[in-house]
């Protein structure tokens, strides 16, 4: 029950953000995608590796649900699609890929988003390049909602998913399996003494990873009901990173943490300063990496132990 | 988890119920504001901020020209500008943080083609108006129909087929044509219309090289050799910014020029910095019917005096996206006025500025254009071919054509790649007649 | 058609020579200091900005030449050890994501910096490729800068760093440090002066390729990223750390661009990812790469 309390807070936290502010149930509907996507994200850094190009799977969710659009009016379905046109995509790029570690991991993730994304500006004809696609707003459930009923309903599925996915996940690090991916990083050799497949423990967790990124797409592009190749720019897969440790990867509700204080400071930043907001946002992970290398979680963490809250 | 799945309920209907923002202010008479707020968008940063920071410095001198004078109809303005840079995503939630948060009256957006075509349907949701300032695809208005969106330019159609209608006047005797663009969708757009309309007007006209470096390129080392191994009677080229200077500098220092007529639709943006590296007898486009010496507007007050006050604060001369960024403003300012005066008096209602931006003819800083019913602007297109005078250390435009609306846009209902399969020599022989440049 | 192949092997050379020079510095750094230096693309930008605006301030032609390097030696000496001093040296200890985004950080930063020093509009200063005139392969005018000048560079960087690395004690120090810091640091050698020296010769690398890159062609904001995603690429296909695998690699991508261009322009930006996943494919270590010893 105790584990339940921050999550009740966060989630307490957000509607009543997204109630007192229309704009921000848009901004926290996107910041719930990106957590999404960067769940997946902490799960390869708990093996000790680091993804460079997870914006693919981002981008092959979102460009899925504006290719199925034409075709399906329900958002449910194209959610359920884009989850599983990333999952096939992060199998067979997986496949691959985790055969490697380290700096050749993350540059090979660089480089299958790297061709993703040329890919989406090369076929023109098919992807409108840079222009994107616009998406037609589907219904929910078989309702047809509008203005700030599908705001309420998108953001609400958008919470629900980041629930679900945090439960499972938060479960699945817990099992067997999420201990082994964790030995990956400290002692993989003794992994494979113990007959354990490393490769195939992050196999799972990299297509799950995947899996995740695309749901957090596919929510992005309703969100946006705009698709366009700069979802898949390595830039993007470095601000999942980012995220990903602002948040602190030592608890599930982490990613999307740092997802919606990212999302919060980059307005912010931008508003007070259009010219320099990058390098405010550079400044924040600066602190963050150099002060408080647990991310957000490891800082509330440690105000909870020294309030006395957690022993 | 029910209580929360309750709660989020509630909320929604309760939310959905209340929306006080959906319905729209009271239709007419609308009491008289204390400040017009106008949300902008355009690149503050990355490569396109070569255009997106002019076109800012000019809403920045255009508004404080105006508040001098009392702002529209007393009312002073005051603009929130945004970073378009970081994407979709990031653009949107801006547009719904003006809007929402700091209640901005009118948008102008944006600079990329995709931009705008993300945030007009934004702006039919949050029933915003948008002016389109300066991006350029023919499709926003082709495959949509919006009630709260207009654009103050032309778009890609007459950018294009203008500088083709010169070119086949000048040099009707064209065998050969190699294109250079930038390969993402403006580069595509510009490309397919140039080439439809080409094989229109003049069947026959040989295409013997297509290139699309990577948007971003910093070097034509190898498209450059290969168009001198090909020598194209014309090198066509609508990239621009940075890409632009380093193709003419790098074309220019290999004599490229020597070989080829180069059509630049863009280049009045890059004039200054390339200076006169770009010889004499390039056609040169300005994406619109401006230019900082236009031959009609030169001498009139309104003009020398922006390009006076410009210069003097930014150290440069004005270009294309501060005249799109002006051509916003002055819509603006004419269709307050304009609704102003209707209402005898009385402050306009959204839906009533929508209403009367549709149709609205403006003066702006060097001439008079007009938007059309499906809210698409109309404005003449001015080319010219580059010229080495002693008054400027940059290239000046002479034999200036200024191609109107009729001849080179596509009217309202039709697609633009569709209507240009139309064109023929006779459009080519109904260009108006040159301007040489005056000292 | 041998005309051809030539000429798209001359510009292969030339994009070759200049891809090598912005790799070497970010895969020395890499092999040294473990750090992928995602900064290495800001550094470039700096050098190329300040060259520029070095050429524009000596004015006459022929100084030009020596203000391109007095721009990169500036970067490098000042640049160099303040970022390695002030933030690389704070973590060394620390988890591999965490160096990555750090430097990651310093883009950002850099990216606004050079924003706000030399502004948006982008600058161009080709006295140099002016200066040295142009020559006629087959017809084409090809400028000696790009066709001479930057494969000899490149191919002296690449000599007299083999050198260096090799065959004097100061280097043999660096190659001790890049197999075993704890060794090296056993047997007296002072990891944190080899790391700052690296780190230093890197990032004059990285603003010597800018400098040289500068006169031809225009400095935009952003120049820095679209830069430093290749760089990537050249490293990891190189194998860690080694400066004649990021020559080799820079050639084969410079040569599979250029005939890209020629015979399949839709695949040019492909071509270096492409690359590097073919080699991975065949050479999971990089195309010079050696397995490393698990240490268990």
């Amino acid at each position: 029950m105790r584990r339940l309390l921050p999550v009740a807070a966060a989630v307490g936290l957000l509607l009543l953000l997204a109630g007192l502010q229309p704009w921000l149930r848009f901004v926290l509907t996107i910041a719930l995608s990106t957590g999404l996507a960067v769940l997946g994200i902490a799960m390869l850094l708990r093996a000790g590796q680091v993804s460079f190009g997870h914006a693919l799977y981002v981008a092959a969710g979102a460009y899925a649900v504006a290719f199925a659009r034409p075709h399906t009016g329900e958002g449910l379905l194209l959610l359920l699609l884009a989850g599983l046109v990333a999952t096939g995509l992060g199998l067979l790029v997986g496949l691959f890929v985790t055969r490697y570690r380290d700096i050749f991991f993350g540059m090979l993730n660089l480089a299958f988003s790297m061709v993703g994304w040329s890919l989406l500006e090369k076929l023109y004809g098919l992807t409108r390049g840079t222009d994107g696609i616009r998406v037609a707003r589907p219904t929910l459930l078989g309702f047809a909602l509008e203005g700030a009923a599908w705001e309420w309903a998108l953001f609400s599925a958008a919470l629900a998913a980041a629930l679900l996915a945090g439960a499972l996940v938060a479960s699945y690090l817990r099992s067997p399996a999420g201990e082994a991916l964790g030995a990956i990083k400290t002692r993989e050799t003794r992994l494979e003494f113990a007959g354990i497949s490393a490769r195939r423990v992050l196999l799972q967790a990299y297509v799950v990873s995947a899996t995740l990124a695309g749901l957090g797409g596919a929510i992005g592009a309703l969100a946006t009901l705009h698709v366009t190749p700069l979802l898949a720019y390595w830039t993007h897969s470095g601000e999942l990173v980012f995220v990903a440790i602002l948040g602190g990867t030592g608890n599930v509700l982490g990613p999307f943490l740092g997802a919606v204080v990212f999302e919060l400071v980059r307005v912010h930043a931008a508003a007070a300063f259009p010219d320099a907001w990058q390098m405010i946002l550079g400044l924040v992970l600066l602190a963050i990496v150099l002060a408080a290398a647990r991310g957000l979680v490891g800082l509330l963490d440690d105000l909870a132990v020294r309030l006395g809250w957690r022993g | 988890m029910t209580a929360l799945t309750r709660r989020t309920a509630l909320a929604t209907t309760a939310a959905a119920l209340a929306a006080p923002w959906i319905v729209p202010r009271s239709a007419l008479g609308q009491p008289k504001p204390a400040r017009i707020r106008i949300g902008i968008s355009t690149f503050l940063s990355g490569p396109a901020s070569v255009f997106g920071v002019p076109g800012r410095n000019a809403a920045d001198l255009l508004i404080e020209q105006l508040n001098a004078k009392g702002g529209i109809a007393g009312v002073p303005i005051e603009a929130l500008v945004i970073d378009e840079a970081p994407g979709v995503n990031f653009l949107l939630g801006e547009c719904r943080r003006l809007a929402q948060n700091e209640n901005v009256d009118v948008m102008l957006a944006s600079i990329s083609s995709g931009s705008c075509l993300a945030v007009a349907p934004l702006a039919e949701e949050l029933k915003l108006p948008n002016i389109m300032w300066d991006c350029g695809t023919q499709r926003i208005f082709e495959e949509g129909n919006w009630r709260w969106s207009v654009r103050t330019q032309a778009n890609a159609v007459p950018e294009i087929v203008a500088p083709l209608l010169y070119l086949l006047s000048i040099r009707p005797d064209v065998q050969t044509v190699a294109v250079v663009n930038q390969d993402y969708a403006w580069g595509r757009d510009s490309w397919a219309i140039w080439k439809t309309a080409m094989e229109a007007i003049k069947p026959g006209i040989r295409v013997v090289a297509e290139l699309f470096p990577k948007f971003g390129a910093t070097d034509f080392s190898t498209e450059i050799t290969r168009l001198q191994a090909l020598r194209p009677d014309v090198v066509f080229s609508t990239s621009w910014g940075g890409e632009l200077d380093t193709f003419v500098r790098q074309a220019a220092e290999r004599r490229l020029f020597e070989r080829s007529l180069f059509v630049l639709p863009l280049a009045e943006s890059s004039l200054e910095r390339v200076a006169k590296t770009l010889p004499e007898g390039v056609i040169v486009g300005a994406r619109g019917d401006h230019w900082f010496l236009h031959p009609t507007a030169r001498d009139s007050e309104r003009l020398k005096g922006f390009v006076s006050e410009y210069r003097k604060r930014y150290g440069l001369y004005p270009i294309y996206p501060t005249f799109h960024m002006a051509q916003a403003l002055f819509a603006l300012e004419a269709a307050y006025t304009k609704a102003i005066a209707a209402n005898g008096g009385a402050w306009p209602a959204r839906e009533q500025l929508m209403d009367t931006l549709r149709g609205l003819e403006f003066d702006h800083l060097t001439g008079r254009m007009k938007i059309r019913e499906d809210g698409q602007g109309l404005e003449p297109m001015l080319i010219g071919l580059a010229k080495h005078v002693p008054d400027y250390p940059f290239p000046v435009l002479d034999r200036m054509v200024l191609f109107p609306p009729e001849l080179t846009m596509n009217p309202i209902g039709t697609k633009g790649l569709e209507w240009v399969k139309g064109l023929s020599m006779e459009t080519v022989a109904k260009a108006p007649a040159p301007i040489p440049y005056k000292a | 058609m041998g005309l051809l192949f030539l000429l798209a092997a001359l510009d292969g050379l030339a994009y070759a020579a200049q891809v090598f020079l912005v790799a070497v510095g970010l895969t020395l750094v890499f092999g040294v200091l473990k750090i992928l230096n995602v900064a290495h693309g800001s550094l470039f930008a700096i050098g190329a900005y300040l060259a520029s605006t070095l050429v524009g301030l000596v004015g006459v032609p022929w100084l030009s030449l020596l203000a391109l390097a007095m721009a990169a030696l500036a970067v490098g000496v000042v640049l160099g050890p303040v970022i390695e001093r002030g933030l690389l040296a704070r973590i060394y200890e620390k988890e591999h994501v965490l160096q990555l985004l750090v430097t990651f950080a310093l883009l950002m930063i850099l990216e606004d910096v050079q924003k706000l020093v030399w502004g948006v509009q982008p600058l161009f200063e080709d006295a140099p490729v002016r200066l040295l005139g142009q020559v006629e392969v087959g017809g084409i005018v090809y400028t000696v800068y790009q066709l001479l000048l930057l494969p000899g560079v490149a191919l002296l960087v690449l000599v007299v760093l083999a050198w260096f690395l090799r065959r004097t004690l100061l280097g043999r120090t660096i190659v001790a440090v890049t197999h075993d810091r704890e060794a090296a640091e056993a047997i007296g050698i002072d990891s944190r002066r080899v790391y700052l020296l690296t780190f230093t010769i890197g990032a004059a690398l990285a603003a010597m390729g800018g400098a040289l890159a500068a006169p031809t062609t225009s400095l935009v904001p952003g120049i820095g990223v679209q830069t430093i995603v290749l760089s990537f690429a050249v490293v990891a296909t190189a194998g860690l750390g080694r400066i004649e695998g990021a020559a080799a690699t820079a050639l084969l991508i410079g040569l599979g661009r250029s005939f890209a261009v020629y015979f399949t322009p839709e695949l040019e930006v492909v071509v270096p990812y492409l690359l590097m996943v073919a080699v991975l494919l065949v050479r999971p270590a990089g195309l010079f790469g050696s397995t490393e010893l698990r240490r268990v």
